[in-house]
């Protein structure tokens, strides 16, 4: 499956590292990246991976990152693309 | 990705962060008909064998999901063939095993509900009907799990009174059954008039006579969307308020749309209904009622209630009914008061009585939902209550209910706790004229003219 991950919070140095660091250690592809600080210097990252071939646990990766997001103070959702094809798109 | 918007990703995360969207449940449906027998212990016995069989994997697969599309289910439940049905060679303590049985199904499959302790007598009584009725109030004491259902009218049969009589009595007995918890059983217990079969919310939820085998019906809510959108759009006229409500159900549904097949695709079980209904909890920002003041009422339950009512009810059908292939049970706005921390401000306050939101039952989508009103209320006043709320339900041609508590002990004034996504109750007043004589006299209102309306 295609799953994106979507990162908020306080722009810091190395979000993108992290995360990515989390990511591609199970194995995920990176299908494409984007990244843009909103109003009040807020970061927000988006990045569809492919989990077809994860080593380990998508209920785990998914464990790590929100718990990565928690200890550095922002969000992390990791959700099926499907769930934002079928709310936005006909 | 490069064709999902960013702002399209942030708006559905806000919807569940910030604005309480869920699926509120996720319903199996389960025909009990082939476990029907003359032996109670072979008749239990294929009734727990069926359900924790074909529901085994309900609750992991919906934790699943949750967990792979990052959208909260809240609920995992189960309903079954109406008991009744398979009740007839069997007394009132047998119909009590079984709902002990459905009990101890609920708990070993890990569904917090399980609807279908339930009889349709708009017409009359079966025997087993009877069984069924009279072992109520014991079967919703001795169980944690089981809801139940009866349905003593429809709009092409007319109203069978002497059911309308006999559950006033029955609430009343269910009432001091449970009283040690203020009358919680009766929270388990719905009043039909035309009720669904394909309804995925408890207590309501049976699994209808017409339906298949095995079905999921999925439930999703939304209400916190809804007031959220409407914030957008304040005094704007009230097209514009229409569109609004009807764009969000679209996208709340088509997210309910897409867990129901996901589901029904992992349980290898046919895909019943979405059900569009914007179902409150007490949680701040879940609230029908906040929805209508967004609207620009002052306090839910004053003048211009029952109009807002009417819009939202409509916009969520129309809106929700482009985005599922099979749009079913109860599909609309509901207003039970205890699970609406809007509601249960606007009743503390005085503002919304029970003859207000007996109004707005014409409009919304079930009926007079969690109503707590005095102990001491008689059984020919909650059956009077009942007889209005199945008028409303016959004539218009919609489902019309009756969830009703009359809590033992306690007072106008009083504020009962259930608990949990039940919420808490103001104890509401109830005429005191007397209805005994309307209410003895039984037998069975005719179904209404279909013609001359107006």
């Amino acid at each position: 499956m295609r799953a994106i991950v979507t990162v908020l919070g306080q722009d810091k140095q190395g979000i993108i590292y992290n995360v990515t660091k989390i990511v591609s250690g199970y194995g995920a592809n990176i299908l494409d990246i984007s990244q843009t600080i909103m109003s009040d210097n807020i970061f927000a990252m988006f990045m569809l991976i492919d989990t077809e071939k994860i080593t380990g646990e998508y209920r785990q990766m998914a464990a790590d990152l929100q718990k990565h997001g928690e200890e550095n103070g922002y969000t992390i959702h990791v959700q099926h693309e499907d769930v934002f094809n079928a709310m936005h798109r006909i | 990705m490069s064709k999902l918007v960013h702002s399209d990703i942030l708006e559905t995360i806000k919807m569940v962060d910030d604005q309480h969207l869920d699926v509120r449940t996720i319903t199996m449906g389960i025909s009990l008909l082939d476990c029907a027998g003359d032996d109670i212990n072979t008749v239990c016995r294929k009734i727990y064998d069926k359900i924790t069989t074909k529901a085994a994997n309900l609750v992991r697969t919906g934790e699943d999901i949750e967990l792979e599309y990052g959208i909260p289910i809240v609920n995992k439940r189960i309903s079954v063939t109406p008991i009744s049905i398979l009740a007839n060679p069997f007394t009132a303590e047998d119909c009590v095993k079984i709902a002990q049985t459905l009990d101890r199904a609920a708990i070993n499959t890990g569904v917090n509900f399980l609807g279908g302790f339930s009889a349709l007598v708009h017409k009359g009584y079966t025997k087993g009907d009877a069984a069924l009725i009279a072992a109520i109030p014991e079967a919703l004491a001795v169980t944690e799990r089981v809801c139940s259902s009866v349905n003593i009218g429809t709009t092409k049969a007319g109203m069978n009174m002497d059911a309308v009589r006999q559950m006033g009595e029955v609430i009343k007995q269910l009432a001091e059954r449970t009283a040690d918890r203020a009358g919680f059983g009766c929270a388990k217990l719905v009043v039909f008039c035309n009720a669904p079969e394909d309804n995925p919310f408890m207590a309501g939820a049976f699994h209808g006579v017409g339906e298949p085998e095995t079905v999921i019906n999925v439930g999703v809510s939304g209400p916190g969307v809804v007031k959220y959108a409407l914030e957008k759009v304040k005094g704007q006229d009230f097209g514009v308020v229409a569109e609004t409500i009807k764009k969000t159900a679209f996208k709340v549904t088509r997210m309910g749309q897409l867990v129901a097949q996901e589901a029904s695709r992992r349980l290898d079980t046919r895909f019943g209904i979405v059900d569009l209904s914007l179902a409150p909890t007490p949680a701040v920002g879940d609230s029908v009622a906040q929805i209508l003041e967004e609207m620009g009422l002052e306090c839910c339950g004053t003048h211009g209630t029952t109009a807002a009512l009417a819009l939202l009810n409509d916009a969520v059908k129309k809106g929700g009914v482009m985005a599922s292939s099979y749009v079913g049970g109860l599909s609309g706005a509901f207003i039970p008061v205890s699970e609406d921390a809007g509601m249960i401000a606007a009743v503390s306050k005085g503002v919304l009585t029970l003859d207000k939101l007996e109004a707005m039952t014409c409009v919304c989508s079930v009926g007079l939902d969690m109503i707590v009103v005095p102990g001491n209320t008689p059984a020919s006043t909650i059956s009077a209550i009942i007889a209005d709320e199945g008028a409303i339900g016959m004539i218009n041609q919609k489902t019309t209910a009756v969830r009703i508590i009359p809590a033992p002990g306690k007072q106008v004034g009083d504020v009962v706790e259930f608990g949990g996504l039940l919420g808490s109750g103001p104890v509401q007043p109830v005429h005191p004229e007397s209805a005994a004589e309307f209410v003895a006299r039984g037998g069975r209102i005719p179904a209404p003219i279909h013609s001359l309306r107006n």
